[in-house]
């Protein structure tokens, strides 16, 4: 039980690092996400399916994701319209696509094949079932967050944070803005659509339907994370994802759980996941009210200090005189 | 260096909103250049630095930056050779990234690889390079650049920009934002990269000692067009009340029969 917690929180986390990429690093929000998860669930099973083995299915349905960010980048960059209406374009043909790569079915189980999650309890043996399930998905988060950590880190990684920051600032110093925005919103899409290949395998099935949410339910496990701690390493940064990500599932969790006491049932996750964004919204807003009040407050005083020292500077040039 | 041929800028075009900021501009700039800008609000002093960086697509004429034509050229690749500063201090820089990724990301330009390329050299080279701006900054390499000042993020965009090497800065009201003490320090930092690095420059200021006192050219501006062009020679014995008595002078030979000048 509470290691399905870990493991569905950890497999999520990869999905986070994605979302945090579109709006957090890049400001862009990218709507793509609900329909590239799938994708990659979709496509991860078809290659296990068809025989092509786990790491072709893995790689595939990052490659899967990059292609369908990458065309939501290149809708917005072309056709000079809004990266949120770029994504729903995209989403919305990825629904289709999903579907056509399911072979025209919305679901398509994995039974009786050897995925990641049937081959994790023989390779760590020493670990048991739960052990060797949860191990396999920690190392596989491990290997994306330094991979995120390291890529963040270089010339081409720092100029895409600076873009999300200052688009303007990124022109000035020669670089061609779209071209970022393909790059970047292509990794993003990337790394949902390995989530969602991670997924299929663990739960057993791709389903076309698998993004839905999805873009609420990484945002709330990115503020979660955000309430953790404070930083501006990309390193911390991304543990912030793991861990608001293993949170926000331990969260539904509970709510899934317990929440039949108040008579909730699991429909009403999605309520409870924008309840949860919007009050973290809510809470955001205020501290950086009482920051800004804060800062007021302090220059108000400077101002009064360096009137009163100007004064006294008067007088005593007058006494002087 | 710079030539600007016949250039004007309409907005919106055959629009009600229709709204002529540039009319037939000409200007020659010479390497090693220091041209002050001065004019009135609305006279198109900064729609004229948004036509040469190549934000706003020109209505008319032709650029062209040492020799080439660059009437088309986006505005990124112009960035190769133009380095530009604006009023806001916020434009320059990155805020959510650390002073140091603000600098690494300026130190080359173009395109960026998946080299990691900050490292220590670089971060000493970086606080050396900070050192100049006396702003204590050179301690403060991983604070957010956020938290920097109006005017110590003014010093460390002209630091940016000049680390970039532009050939040409276009600096427009870079100053008016600060207080006094730090437009001292941003224009007593700007005179001293410009000769450092042998730059030509175009300065817009509302100040007009500033633009007595520095550079060796002078152009005024009204109503799109450029009124005034005075040369190293004729600014020398220039001072405010003279120029103030030019525009004066100029606008009412224009508008000899305008009713405005009745009010006045
Ligand atoms: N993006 C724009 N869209 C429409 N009109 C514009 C735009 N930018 C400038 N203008 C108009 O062009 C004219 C010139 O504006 P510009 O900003 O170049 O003036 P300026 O000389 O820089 O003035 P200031 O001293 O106030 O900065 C103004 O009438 C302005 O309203
Ligand atoms: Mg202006």
């Amino acid at each position: 039980m509470i290691e399905g917690i870990f493991v569905d929180g950890l497999i999520f986390s990869i999905m986070v690092m994605g979302v945090l990429i579109s709006y957090r690093i890049l400001d862009f929000p990218d709507l793509t996400c609900d329909g590239s998860f799938a994708t990659g669930a979709a496509v991860a099973t078809m290659a296990i399916v068809n025989g092509w083995g786990i790491p072709a299915a893995l790689l595939l349905s990052f490659f899967a994701g990059a292609i369908a960010g990458m065309v939501t980048a290149t809708i917005h960059n072309r056709l000079k319209v809004p990266g949120l209406l770029a994504g729903i374009l995209t989403m919305t043909m990825l629904y289709s696509i999903n579907i056509r790569i399911l072979g025209g079915r919305a679901n398509v189980p994995l039974l009786r094949t050897t995925t990641l999650y049937t081959e994790f309890p023989k390779v760590f043996s020493a670990l048991g079932q739960t052990g060797s399930v949860l191990v396999g998905t920690l190392i596989i988060v491990l290997v994306v967050k330094e991979m995120m950590d390291v890529f963040f880190r270089t010339d081409l990684g720092i100029s895409i944070g600076a873009l999300g920051s200052n688009e303007q600032m990124i022109i000035s110093m020669g670089i061609d803005p779209r071209r970022l925005k393909v790059i970047g919103i292509g990794i993003s899409n990337a790394f949902i659509a390995l989530s969602g290949g991670l997924l299929a395998q663990y739960q057993g099935f791709a389903d076309a339907n698998l993004g839905q949410g999805m873009v609420v339910q990484g945002l709330a496990a990115i503020m979660i994370g955000e309430f953790l701690f404070d930083s501006n390493k990309i390193s911390f940064i991304t543990l912030r994802v793991v861990l608001g990500a293993i949170i926000y599932k331990a969260l539904m969790f509970l709510g899934r759980y317990y929440g039949y006491y108040i008579k909730l049932t699991p429909s009403d996750l999605k309520l409870l996941t924008g309840i949860l964004v919007i009050i973290s919204l809510l809470i955001a807003q205020t501290r950086s009210a009482a920051s800004t009040a804060d800062a007021r407050k302090k220059a108000l005083r400077r101002n009064k200090e360096k009137r009163e020292a100007e004064t006294r500077e008067k007088e005593n040039a007058h006494v002087e005189d | 260096m710079l030539r600007i041929d016949q250039v004007s800028k309409v907005f919106y075009p055959g629009t009600v909103n229709e709204k002529t900021a540039l009319e037939d501009i000409n200007l020659t700039v010479s390497r090693g250049d220091f041209i002050t800008v001065v004019g009135s609000n609305g006279s198109g002093k900064s729609t004229l630095f948004n036509l040469i960086s190549g934000t706003y697509p020109v209505t008319g004429g032709k650029l062209l930056i040492e020799g080439k034509d660059v009437t088309s050229t986006p505005e990124y690749r112009r960035a190769f050779t133009i380095g530009r500063i604006f009023q806001d201090p916020t434009k320059g820089t990155a805020a959510k990234m650390s002073i140091e990724d603000n600098l690494i990301t300026a130190y080359s330009k173009g395109m960026k690889g998946l080299r990691i390329s900050l490292n220590a050299e670089k971060r000493e080279l970086f606080r050396k390079e900070l050192k100049q701006l006396s702003m204590g900054l050179e301690a403060r390499l991983k604070d957010n650049v956020g938290l920097l000042s109006g005017g110590q993020r003014q010093a460390l965009t002209l630091l940016m920009t000049v680390l970039s090497r532009p050939k040409m800065l276009l600096l427009d009201e870079h100053t008016a934002a600060l207080d006094p003490r730090n437009a001292q320090i941003v224009m007593d930092l700007t005179m001293q990269f410009i000769d450092k690095y042998e730059l030509t420059a175009l300065m817009v200021t509302h100040n007009m000692q500033h633009a007595i006192d520095f550079g060796n050219r002078l152009l005024m501006m009204d109503e799109g067009k450029i009124i005034l062009d005075l040369s190293a020679e004729e600014k020398k014995s220039l001072t405010v009340p003279k120029l103030v008595k030019l525009f004066k002078s100029i606008k009412k030979k224009d508008y000899v029969s305008d009713e405005d000048l009745l009010t006045e």
